[in-house]
């Protein structure tokens, strides 16, 4: 509906490409990227200013196995991640083509030599302009992270850690880092807006140096000599005063026995945590985001004819591979691949707003007819994982991958299907997809609940307990690791529906 | 705005340490995988890596996560048959897909395996063994070179210039370029003489002549007389040290009394000794005999596989042995090492012969012979007799072995040769 946006490429005229053959240069990178960047600024692609490097295939398996940080503290459990990276790909078992990104500012963007000039073309689509965009545009990460600062914050990690290591011992870090690592997912604040990450670090070191000498004086710590007086009051003087979600900023503010150092270590953990939680909750969104750029570009720029038939054979060889879904059914299966879903809704969705059908008005009256760029960008934006699937999941993409609900029930001795993509299925298909992506669903809902101050100090977690389902086996050694941080018993109870609670674990201090 | 680096000439193995400290970290793991990768090697196949596994769960990074129960909704992809309400069998191991991603170790796989180095399995197969620092050094060290001429090269440092071959490609290069010049004033010359000798002397096609001359004469002049091409360099490569060959016999008793346990100490011990053989010889052959009565010469597999009943003739080996140095081995040629490894059961009248053997056959043309007896109950006849051995000749080295730290003081002496 956008004529100018049509009528902008030029006609299929005589072909000019860019590059024949398969081999790369710096030069031809160099002109791809502007090409790209022309073709991406055309569409209105805001993006953080990119830095695109070059590196061999150690080092990219060297980069795959720090989880993506490019500056990593060292960790043994990095070390395992490379080892079984670095015998996968010695095997041939996985290719380590696509991209590695990092949501920064400059966005860095790795580009393996080993590449054809087409596979570097595409990860440049898809990493430097499509992450990338996703980056600096969507709420999530703008409120969480801090693209600036990340990479400051990570060296500031490292050699801190190093720094402890010398001092301490590296068992010492070793052992805290294993607890920190294991409470990882439970270290983010959920429903917390935080306050804006920019703030100078010395300012933060600062307020924190106060939290901890404040915590010398908390509710913890006041209490002995009141034992006598305070014995009324038990009841009424709880604490904390409400569950609190975020186990690791608990920890750090309020561990008895950790000494500044290790407290420091927790926060460090805790706010890579956070730094990464955008990324957990919108894997969808982000890879369909880059996977759609990258198609959306490349053929542009084939359309310009500057890409020969050859490039775009190869191109959407790996393209088509990206983003198979195999039926559930299928040995392949393994949950749904998030670069397919995320594909298809961002092509799905310009669908709609280029070429809607009838069911699509009125399903999503406002968006049909509308301009693509305008409302991909809106989409983009403003949704997570669990409401973008919500909002923008049409029957005909319901169809297209005949999308089905079963519920497994343990008290059912049969699955039972609930929903196919019928009339009568689309909404509630779409619902419970939705929850799937949702992370306070898949992970469990666990909570600070209560510190015995006057008594032993022990410290209660509760688990609130979704639809019955219990916690696993990794449980007791879950609690270990409390209380290795916490220094005194740990223990966990399983609440259900009804509001019972259940002692599910217990682990001395 | 954009950059594009090249970032591939800059650190690489950022990982070496995580992966230190994993191997650090599961040390007692993989030292037992390592154990058990020795035993599955040939005697003479240590130097290299090997591939390590050990059971996954020993290494997960525990979640907080979901157990099987309660209430779960799955979206699946790919619906072919089923419509609402259809109640289905749950399919083995319950609950079909999962939509999270499970656990980053990718749940069901069993066993982690990896990749050690050959330093790294060197290393693991040298802690057992409780060899000191000094030695280990030695045996996992790269072998020594020295540098060995190999002709010459048009590059090289100043050091290495080669004065008599510069000159000489000097001379071939000065001939060839001034072969052409040199034809051309020779018929110069001769022009010119037919010239004069035709009292034409002073014509200008004399002059001219004489100016052709001048130049030519000119041109020879300037080719110069030694010149960057010229330069050849003595070329040296490395060559390892050690470059003459050994012969290794491993005697091992397969009476009745050795069992599983046993036949591995004796095997760590063969290997050692062809470690450190190794590092001293360029080509090492491995000879097996194996004896209880009678002895034979095997090959590696068998020697270690089955095992026989009946009693124990030790000198039924050495004599086989002796029988193989004098017929392929001639000791001029060859260094000979042996190491025999036995429970020390021998028939009680056999024993002085085998003393005997050793000293007048044996010992004289071998480097080195080492005994071990293994988990032995108390010393034999046998031992008595090698004990005396032992005092006769200092290539002779015994041990009673009872751990596998105990091997190594068999090999001391010859370490020390080695060190001195």
């Amino acid at each position: 509906m956008e004529p100018e946006m049509e009528s902008a490429a030029p006609p299929v005229a005589e072909r000019q490409p860019l590059s024949e053959g398969s081999e790369w240069t710096f030069e031809l990178l160099d002109l791809y990227d502007r090409e790209i960047a022309r073709v991406a600024a055309h569409y209105g692609l805001d993006t953080y200013p990119n830095q695109i490097e070059v590196i061999t295939s150690e080092q990219m398996i060297d980069a795959y196995s720090s989880v993506g940080m490019p500056v990593g503290y060292h960790h043994w459990s990095y070390g395992k991640q490379f080892l079984s990276t670095q015998k996968s790909y010695k095997r041939g078992q996985m290719g380590l083509a696509y991209e590695i990104v990092i949501n920064s500012s400059p966005c860095i963007a790795y580009l393996m030599e080993e590449n054809t000039m087409t596979m570097q073309a595409l990860v440049i689509a898809h990493a430097a302009y499509g992450h990338n965009s996703f980056f600096k545009g969507n709420y999530l990460f703008r409120t969480w992270t801090d693209a600036e600062g990340i990479l400051d914050y990570l060296v500031f990690a490292r050699n801190f850690i190093a720094d402890c290591e010398q001092r301490h011992g590296e068992v010492a870090v070793e052992e805290l880092l294993d607890s920190c690592h294991a409470l990882m997912s439970l270290g983010v604040d959920r429903y917390k807006r935080p306050a804006k990450l920019s703030m100078v670090k010395e300012q933060a070191r600062q307020l924190e140096r106060e939290a901890y000498l404040q915590s010398q004086v908390n509710d913890l710590w006041r209490t002995l000599p009141a034992k006598q007086a305070a014995g009324n009051e038990k009841q009424a003087a709880r604490f904390p005063s409400e569950p609190q979600e975020n186990l690791l900023y608990f920890i750090e503010k309020n561990a008895p026995r950790l000494e500044p150092w290790q407290r420091e270590i927790v926060r460090i953990v805790r706010k890579i945590a956070q730094y990464f939680y955008p990324q957990r909750q919108t894997q969808v969104m982000n890879e369909g985001w880059a996977t759609f750029w990258h198609y959306t570009l490349l053929n542009h720029l084939y359309e310009e004819g500057k890409l020969t038939d050859g490039f775009m054979m190869e191109f959407l060889q790996s393209h088509t591979n990206v983003v198979y879904q195999p039926p559930y059914n299928s040995r392949f299966y393994s949950g749904i691949n998030p670069y397919a879903l995320g594909f298809s809704m961002f092509q799905d969705l310009r669908r709609i707003c280029e070429h809607p059908t009838e069911e699509d008005r009125r399903w999503f009256p406002e968006l049909a007819g509308s301009d693509w760029v305008k409302s991909l960008d809106f989409a983009m934006r403003n949704f997570k994982d669990e409401s973008f699937v919500a909002q923008y999941l049409s029957p005909k993409l319901i169809r297209d991958l005949k999308l089905f609900a079963m519920v497994d029930d343990d008290q059912d001795d049969k699955l039972e299907v609930t929903a196919i993509h019928d009339d009568a299925g689309y909404r509630t298909v779409r619902q419970l997809l939705a929850d799937q992506y949702n992370l306070g669903n898949r992970e469990p809902n666990i909570q600070v609940y209560q510190v015995d101050v006057f008594g032993d100090r022990s410290l209660t977690l509760r688990h609130y307990m979704h639809d019955r389902r219990p916690l696993g086996e990794s449980t007791p050694e879950m609690l270990r690791h409390v209380a290795r941080l916490w220094g005194y018993t740990v223990r966990i109870e399983s609440v259900d529906q009804d509001g019972e609670s259940r002692l599910v674990a217990t682990s001395e201090g | 705005m954009n950059r594009l680096v090249d970032r591939r000439l800059s650190g690489k193995n950022r990982s070496a340490v995580n992966r230190q400290r994993f191997l650090r970290r599961f040390k007692s793991q993989i030292r037992k995988a390592a154990a058990e990768a020795v035993s599955g090697r040939k005697v003479a196949d240590l130097e290299r890596g090997e591939k390590i596994s050990i059971p996954s769960k020993d290494l997960s990074e525990p979640m907080f996560h979901h157990g099987p129960g309660g209430r779960r909704n799955i979206v699946l992809p790919g619906n072919r048959e089923f419509v609402s309400g259809d109640r289905v069998d749950r399919p083995e191991g319950g609950g079909g897909g999962k939509g999270g991603g499970g656990s980053p170790d990718g749940e069901g796989m069993d066993e982690f395996v990896f990749e050690l180095s050959k330093e790294e399995f060197m290393d693991y197969f040298f802690q057992d063994l409780a060899l000191p620092d000094l030695v280990k050094k030695q045996l996992a060290a790269v072998p020594e070179v020295k540098r060995a001429r190999a002709g010459f090269v048009s590059q090289g440092n100043p050091s290495s210039l080669h004065v008599v071959r510069s000159m000489k490609q000097a001379i071939g290069r000065r001939m060839a370029m001034a072969a052409g010049p040199r034809d051309a004033l020779r018929e110069a010359e001769d022009a010119l003489e037919a010239l004069v000798t035709q009292g034409l002397g002073a014509s200008p096609e004399a002059d001219e002549l004489r100016e052709e001359i001048e130049a030519l004469k000119a041109r020879i002049a300037a080719v110069p007389f030694i010149d960057t091409w010229d330069l050849r360099y003595a070329n040296r490569v490395d060559q390892p040290t050690p470059s003459s060959q050994a012969v290794m016999f491993c005697l091992l008793d397969v009476s009745g009394s050795m069992d599983e346990d046993r036949k591995n100490i004796a095997k760590r011990f063969f290997m050692l000794l062809y470690l450190f053989l190794t590092k001293s010889y360029e080509r090492i052959d491995v000879v097996f005999i194996r004896h209880h009565t009678v002895a034979k010469e095997v090959d590696e597999e068998e020697f270690f596989a089955s095992r026989e009943s009946g009693g124990t003739v030790v000198s039924s080996a050495l004599e086989l042995m002796h029988d193989i140095i004098l017929e392929r081995y001639p000791s001029a040629n060859w260094n000979i090492y042996a190491a025999q490894a036995s429970d020390g059961d021998n028939w009680e009248n056999d024993s002085p012969r085998c003393r005997e053997l050793l000293l007048q056959s044996i010992l004289p043309l071998a480097q080195y012979f080492a005994y071990v007896e293994i988990e032995a109950e108390e010393p034999q006849s046998l031992w008595h007799e090698y004990e005396r051995v032992k005092a006769a000749s200092p290539r002779f080295a015994m041990q009673r072995i009872l751990t596998l730290e105990d091997i190594y003081p068999v090999f001391r002496e010859l370490f020390r040769k080695k060190v001195a």
